[in-house]
């Protein structure tokens, strides 16, 4: 694991290094038995497209937890995630490369502890926001 | 689309259900993810970290009773198509393996208005989980979409 990030190590304006994913078929189906969402948009072309799409769509679940990824990624061992919250804006697709971000908007110190609260978003692989979210993390202070 | 039974059970809390939290769960999630955080997974490095052993990563609440709820959703309103709008998650304590986490969920909010594909559902579930010793470890909102 990466070494431990510190409040005190934060900057309002600091980018979190980007993970970037690019989810397969596969990856959608792996997920849809991980979390029990069987609904076939996410698997079978045929259906997605009696729906009206263009083809299978990555869980927008997914999608927040790959953002959750890039936020326990970055606050390691000891920190810890209090919030996280994701609007989905647009859909994404499997083959696709996707990045998500995140950037600190604000930290503070409330009842002694020491959060960090950062603006997220996921981008597909012509630079569009196919979401955005929040995300309010503890981490251990040096003090 | 019919969507009278679930307007009737708008702020009404829907019968608990109980989850272990066991190995394999947490695991097929991080794979699912491809999250290789050893906190998740390692059992020799998860007990000499901070926690002494493995947890779930905080998105795992998401797999808790999901399948489940899309179940009933299903049966009271079979809609065509369930899109995701938002999710908000606030986590309280970490999920250890081994938990036994009792979910609650509910639907807080339910309007219907015309959209593109016709009638569409604009749905607020609310669920709340508890663990074996009765501490909130999380709660979760779902904004979801049906038509």
């Amino acid at each position: 694991m990466t070494e431990q990030l510190y409040y005190e190590d934060v900057i309002v304006g600091d980018e979190i290094a980007p993970l970037v994913k690019q989810p397969t078929t596969r990856q959608l189906v792996m997920w849809a038995g991980a979390v029990g969402d069987y609904f076939p948009i996410h698997y079978d072309k045929d259906f997605a497209q009696s729906r009206g799409l263009p083809g299978v769509i990555v869980h927008g679940q997914l999608i927040g937890a790959f953002l959750g990824q890039l936020m326990t990624d970055w606050i390691g061992e000891r920190g810890s995630l209090r919030k996280l919250s994701c609007n989905y804006k647009g859909m994404n697709y499997p083959g696709e490369a996707l990045t998500f971000k995140g950037k600190v908007t604000k930290k503070y110190v409330e009842n002694e502890h020491h959060y960090v609260e950062c603006s997220l978003r996921a981008e597909n692989s012509k630079g569009e926001k196919t979401a955005s979210g929040v995300a309010i993390v503890i981490l251990p202070s040096r003090g | 689309m019919g969507i009278d039974k679930l307007r009737s059970k708008v702020g009404v809390e829907w019968e608990p259900r109980v989850y272990q939290v066991e190995r394999e769960m947490i695991r097929r999630f991080a794979r699912a993810i491809g999250d290789p955080n050893p906190l998740w997974q390692d059992e020799e490095y998860a007990r000499a970290s901070h926690y002494g052993g493995i947890i779930a990563p905080p998105t795992f609440i998401l797999a808790i009773g999901f399948e489940q709820f899309v179940e009933d959703l299903m049966s009271l309103a079979p809609f065509n198509t369930v899109l995701m709008g938002g999710t908000e998650l606030e986590c309280y304590h970490h999920i250890r393996l081994g938990d036994v986490i009792t979910a609650i969920f509910k639907i807080s909010n339910l309007r219907q208005r015309q959209g593109k594909m016709g009638k569409m559902a604009f749905m607020t579930f609310d669920s709340t989980y508890k663990n074996q010793r009765q501490e909130l470890v999380a709660k979760c909102r779902q904004m979801i979409i049906g038509y």
